[in-house]
This record gives C-alpha cells, structure tokens and sequence, in this order.
C-alpha cells in the first residue's frame, strides 16, 4: 500500500472546538484515482492537509495515522518532511494565489524547488519548467509572469504544473480545475491520467464536479460534516447510491439539455461542526430518516460488497430500532 | 462597427432600459520581463447590460473575462473603449464620494477568495463596514440585520456565528460565499459576479443561482461570469462568450446552447460533460495555448479551428448577425448572409 489513512481525527482548537475530521480511514495503492466529493466546509482541505502535514495551529492531529512509503507521517518533523516534499509527493492547494509567492515570478518558484531537491543545472531547470508549462497549456512567455499577471485557471495550471516538476508517488489536488474552462479541463484531465498512466503516481482529487469524478477516478469518497459517509467504486456508486446524501447530491444536477425546470437541490444547510446533530449527522436533512432511530444513533460504518456506508438504511437489521 | 448596428443585433431584450454599455473596451498589458512583449488581455469589447438582465459571460482560460469585470468596477484603466453605466462615463467618475458610490451601485465579487479579504478582519467587521459605507441611511440595528439576512441567504446558517470568524476559519466555499453576501447588502443595481460558485458543491450552489434569480425579480442586474455552462443556462438572459481577448458569440441562452455559430462555442458546448453519461472521454483537444501575446491581425482561433481558411489569417472577423439571429464573429460560420450588409456599415471592412 502506498497511502493508508487510519482513523484520522483532526481538530481546529478553540473554544469550541471544530471536529473537521472525524476518523476518516482509507487506503490508496500505486496508480490508483481517488476522488472525494462533499459539502462546502465539510472537511475536505482540511483531510488533504492532513494527510500532506501542512496543518498549523489551532488545528491538530488529535489521533490516527497516515502512513506513507512505510511511515507514519504524523510522527515526521519538518526536517525529515521536507525531502518528501515535491518529491515523493505533492499538494495543490485549492487556493493557487495563496500557495504561489505573489513576489515571484513563475520561473523563479520553479527554480526554488527544484535547488532545494539538488537539481543545479540551469539549462536543465529551464527546459523543464517550460515542459510542465506547455504540458498545462500555457504559453511559456508566462515563466516571466508573477502570478497577479495570470488568470485565475492560469494560476491553478501552474501549480499542477508545478507538482508535477518531480514525478512524485502521489499528488494530493484540492479543486485543482475550479477555475478551468471546460475545453482545458478535459485536455488536462486527460494529461494527468496520461502521465499517471506512465508514472504510475496515485492521486487524491478533492472536486465539486461530480463528471470529473466520473470520468476520471476509480474510487469515490463522499464526505459529509467531517466523515467519510460512503466509500466505494466510482462507477458503482453513480450506478448504486447507497446513502441518502449520495443520492441527492447526484439528482441535483442541472443539465444543459432539457426543459429548463427550477432546480432545489437537497434542501437546508451544511451542519455547524461546532454544533453537530445527534444521531445520525445527516438527519435533519434526511428524506428518508428512520423516526426514532436515526437522532439518536450514530451509524456505523459497514461493508456492503465492495462499499463502506454509513447510515442505518443498510444497518438497520443489524442494530434492531429502539 | 456603428453603435445602433450592436445593440439592434446583440440579442438582448429590447423591452429592457440598458444599464452599462461598453464601447470598444480595450486593455493591454506588458509581460515578458526585459524584452517586454503586449498582452492583449481584452480587445475591442462591445457590450450591452440591461436593467434587471442576468448576462453569463462564458469561455477560455485566460480569455480576458475577468479583466473585462476589472474594467467595468474600475479597477484597472482601459487602454481604449468606454464604459457608460445608467447613461454617465465613468472615466469622468473622478470625486471620492461619486467612486463609492459607484462601487456601492456595481459591487465586484472576486475570482480568488482567499486574497480578496482582508485577514485580519472579521467577517462581521467586513460586512458593518461595507454596510456603514454603502448604505448608511440604516441604523446599527438595521446594518446588523442586513449583514446576518445576506450571509443566511447564501447558506452562512447561523449568520450571527458567521460574523464573529475570521477568513482563516472559513474554508474555500464559504469564503467565496462571504463575497456575495457582501455584495448583495449594499442594494446594488448590477453584480459583477467573478466565478461565484466555482467553490460551491451542487447544492449550494443551485441555494446561490436561485438567490440570483430572485435579486434580477428585484430589478438587479448581473454580469455571471462562469465555467458552468449548465448554470449559465439556469439563470443567464444572454450568453456571452470570449475567446482570447475577443468576444466571439452573443445571444439569447438557449439560442446560443442550441444554435452554436463560432466554432470555438460548438467546442466548448460539445465538451460539457453530462455527469451520468459513460460515455469514454475522447482523445484531448489539446490545442495551443491561445495567442493572445502581440496577436497580429486575424482571428485568435485560426490554429485550432477546424474550418480555417485563408482569409482567417489575414482579418479579424467582427460580431455580425448570424442565421440563427444572434451574433458571431467568423468569417466562415456566420456567412455572407444578407443580414449583414442589412446590419454593419460597408465601410466596416468586415470580409464578404
Ligand atoms: N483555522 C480554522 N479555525 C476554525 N475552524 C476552521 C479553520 N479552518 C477551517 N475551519 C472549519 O473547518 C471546516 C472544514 O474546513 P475545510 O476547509 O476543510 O472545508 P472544505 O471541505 O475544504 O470546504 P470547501 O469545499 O468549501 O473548500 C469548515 O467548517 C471551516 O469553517
Ligand atoms: N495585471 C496583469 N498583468 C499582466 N497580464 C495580465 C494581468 N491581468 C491579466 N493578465 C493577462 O490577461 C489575460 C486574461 O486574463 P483574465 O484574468 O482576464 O482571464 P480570465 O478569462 O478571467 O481567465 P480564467 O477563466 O482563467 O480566470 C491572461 O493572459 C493574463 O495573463
Ligand atoms: S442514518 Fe438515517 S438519517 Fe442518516 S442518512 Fe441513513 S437514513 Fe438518513
Ligand atoms: S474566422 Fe476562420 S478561424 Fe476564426 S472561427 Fe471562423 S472559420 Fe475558424
Ligand atoms: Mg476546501
Ligand atoms: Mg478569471
């Protein structure tokens, strides 16, 4: 295994404090396409920070492990990270403008990385930056550019762009194409499953684009107020949704063909994490609840064929109502 | 290309009053270090924003959209072309209280959440202040209910507790939201709207396109620019689309959605995904990078278009009234059609 993910639990400290993961496990081999979908605020950047180490204060670890190449990263300090770092594997951030330095130019971060992992040879950091430019789509000229002189889907390309300097072992992306038309989403999407493809790297892609995910990755993580609600083959559960949240997050999709009918979506809000429902977090949004049972106790997480989902529609035998 | 020829032929409604009009919108900029080279980020713009119009502006990465957004709130200079907004130039906006009250009247909600608020603010302290300036006729009260109403009506749920964080505790969609919200306190007229809800899972985000439709109920107007095309034909009147620096195709929505013209529209429609389609992705149209560094004359998408031929090279193809009604700028698509010559002065050099 080259990733596994051991019931993490992360906190922002405070007075109340936020529980934003809460004993999330899962386990990713060489080459494999995780995606992980779920609500604004739900946990998502928080996980993948996580998992890479770049959490800081108030948030912590409160307990599990993320092991990595045969060790727990949690236990690293700095020091013994920064190697991995670019190398062995890469993050990029949901936000390019806050990852990039606003006083440099492209190439002068490319270079920095690239000097801190040993590479001395101009010529060789040249041709390369300008490989994984073009391999973006965007026009070399723009090594010269600092980053307020980029769009904002320019500057997203440039941070893949940038995990992609090494070929590290695994790339963790957090809404890497948000601000992608969707003619270069498609043509970047196809590059990194092409370059996966001959690496071999696995990739952790966090997206509200529930067709990315379809098209592009084998598994499927759904995530609601800090957990891990169903975890399961990309296909089989667009095809077989099991948990309730699942399901409306897939019919509330618009179309572009079609009548154009009003659009409701699943209806409340995102649950305050500092104030979470009893029972069963999703709840009080949930059409199908079962009275009595579901706001009161939290489900489980079970296996059904090759699925995890958590909720007692499928646990309900199990567990007896009342 | 004369002034009456563009808003007779752009497709808008023409029971609604124009609230922004744009003339020939340019801006250019130095990139390339030393040996500096022209970027044409925005070129010889021409659009038309009525009252109470949701207008989705769709297209490339770096075709210029957020730039046009910059230009209309003022915060960049353009190199050529007006801007008028409720009959008046704003280029002649010069007294501190006119800007604000400019600003206050067409808010800009930002691309980049995450640099466009301030860190060490609240968010409560955002909203008060923008409210004390944009509004100040209200009492404290009444500021504090407004601000708690705009972050509930995006999906901030409770508003009160939303006040107290800072950005650093917000993740990216909720920041994200806090822009609308801020914009939507003031009572402005029109929203420029940069990629709302790119941050925003599908259900919010429909909570947020909804919101939209109910502030153009209340006579607001909206510049949406977006890559969710299936979104833009939720709520957007018109569709606008952009191709490096040019714009390329207006229309009625479903017009557009359902009778591409430009090339570079078809592309972009056939590449909308259909999330419960199986369908295998086909090999990528990679394409160049957009050429929009010292362009030349020509149309921008001669190198990826599949119906080049040689006059695309040597003419910029202007906006002209396509079969379908609504206009494009190609050369090969749009046609010699009569209703051009109807429509464009000869003297326009467009090619025949
Ligand atoms: N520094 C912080 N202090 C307190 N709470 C925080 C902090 N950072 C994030 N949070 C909270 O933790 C929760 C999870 O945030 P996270 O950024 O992981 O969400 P996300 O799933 O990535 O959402 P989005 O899709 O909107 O980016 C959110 O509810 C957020 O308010
Ligand atoms: N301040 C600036 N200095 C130099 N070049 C700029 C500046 N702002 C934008 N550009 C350039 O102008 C072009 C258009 O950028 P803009 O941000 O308007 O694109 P966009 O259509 O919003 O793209 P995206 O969808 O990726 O956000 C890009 O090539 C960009 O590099
Ligand atoms: S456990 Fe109950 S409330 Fe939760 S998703 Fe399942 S059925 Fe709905
Ligand atoms: S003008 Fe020519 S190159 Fe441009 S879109 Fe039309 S056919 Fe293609
Ligand atoms: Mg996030
Ligand atoms: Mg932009």
């Amino acid at each position: 295994m080259l990733l596994e993910v051991d019931e993490l639990c992360i906190e922002y400290l405070g007075a109340a404090p936020i529980r934003a993961v809460d004993q999330v496990s899962f386990s990713l081999e060489e080459n494999a396409f995780l995606g992980i979908v779920g609500e604004s605020g739900c946990g998502k950047s928080t996980l993948l920070f996580g998992i890479a180490q770049l959490l800081s204060p108030p948030a912590v670890i409160r307990s599990g492990s993320v092991r990595f190449m045969h060790q727990d990263l949690a236990g690293l300090d700095e020091a013994r990270l920064r190697p991995m770092r670019w190398r062995n594997f890469s993050v990029v951030m949901q936000s390019a403008m806050s990852a990039l330095n606003p006083v440099k130019t492209v190439s002068a971060q490319y270079t920095d990385v690239m000097r801190a992992h040993g590479e001395r040879d101009r010529a060789a950091i040249r041709a390369r930056s300008q490989e994984v430019l073009r391999l973006v789509g965007i026009d070399p000229v723009h090594l010269h550019s600092y980053p307020h002189q980029l769009s904002g889907g320019m500057r997203q390309r440039v941070m893949i762009a940038m995990a992609l300097l090494f070929s590290p072992q695994l790339i963790l992306m957090d809404e890497p194409t948000s601000a992608l038309d969707v003619v270069a989403q498609r043509s970047l999407m196809v590059q990194i499953k092409e370059l996966q493809r001959q690496l071999g790297f696995a990739v952790i892609f966090v997206t509200h684009d529930m067709s990315l995910v379809a098209n592009f990755s084998d598994r499927l993580a759904v995530m609601y107020a800090g957990r891990f609600i169903e975890l399961g083959g990309t296909r089989a559960t667009f095809d077989r949704p099991l948990h309730p949240y699942t399901r409306g997050l897939l019919d509330a999709f618009p179309s572009i063909s079609g009548p154009r009918k009003p659009l409701i979506g699943i209806g409340g809000y995102p649950p305050d994490l500092a104030d979470l429902p009893t029972g069963c977090r999703f709840h009080p949004r949930c059409p199908v609840r079962i009275e009595g049972l579901c706001q009161l106790v939290e489900p489980e997480s079970h296996l059904l064929g090759d699925s995890e989902v958590r909720c007692h529609l499928y646990t309900e035998e199990q567990s007896g109502v009342g | 290309m004369s002034d009456d020829a563009h808003s007779s032929s752009q497709g808008g409604d023409g029971g609604k009053e124009t609230l922004l009009r744009v003339a020939g919108l340019t801006r250019h900029f130095r990139v390339g270090g030393v040996f500096g080279k022209t970027l044409h980020a925005v070129d010889d713009v021409d659009l038309d924003i009525g009252e109470a119009e949701i207008v989705a502006l769709v297209g490339e990465s770096g075709s210029g959209k957020s730039t046009v957004a910059r230009l209309l709130a003022r915060m960049y200079r353009p190199t050529k072309g007006a801007i008028w907004f409720a009959g008046r130039d704003i280029s002649r906006i010069s007294s501190r209280k006119d800007l604000l009250a400019y600003r206050g009247h067409v808010p800009m909600v930002f691309q980049d959440p995450f640099s466009s608020l301030n860190p060490v603010h609240t968010i409560g302290y955002v909203m008060r202040r923008g409210l004390r300036l944009h509004r100040p006729e209200l009492s404290r009260s009444a500021q504090e209910a407004a601000a708690v109403e705009a972050l509930e009506s995006v999906g901030l749920v409770p508003g009160g507790a939303s006040m107290s964080k800072f950005p650093h505790e917000l993740s990216g969609g909720q920041r994200q939201r806090v822009g609308f919200a801020q914009a939507i306190s003031w009572r402005p007229r029109l929203i420029l709207a940069d990629e709302p809800v790119s941050m925003l899972d599908v259900s919010l985000r429909i909570g947020v396109l909804n919101l939209m439709l109910g502030l153009r109920e209340k006579g607001i107007s909206l510049l949406y620019i977006t890559h969710d095309i299936a979104s833009a034909r939720y709520v957007a009147d018109r569709i606008v689309v952009m191709y490096a620096g040019h714009l390329v195709e207006i229309g009625p929505t479903e017009e557009v959605l359902h009778e591409p013209v430009h090339p570079y529209t078809r592309v972009l429609l056939s590449a909308v995904p259909d999330p419960r389609a199986t369908t295998e992705i086909a090999a990528a149209d990679i394409g160049e990078p957009p050429r929009v560094v010292e362009p030349g004359e020509g149309c921008r998408f001669r190198w990826r278009c599949p119906l080049v031929v040689d006059v695309c090279s040597k003419i910029t193809p202007r906006l002209a009234v396509t079969s379908s009604g609504h206009v494009a700028a190609c050369h090969v698509t749009t046609g010699a059609e009569p209703a051009i010559a109807d429509v464009a002065p000869a003297d326009d050099g467009h090619d025949t």
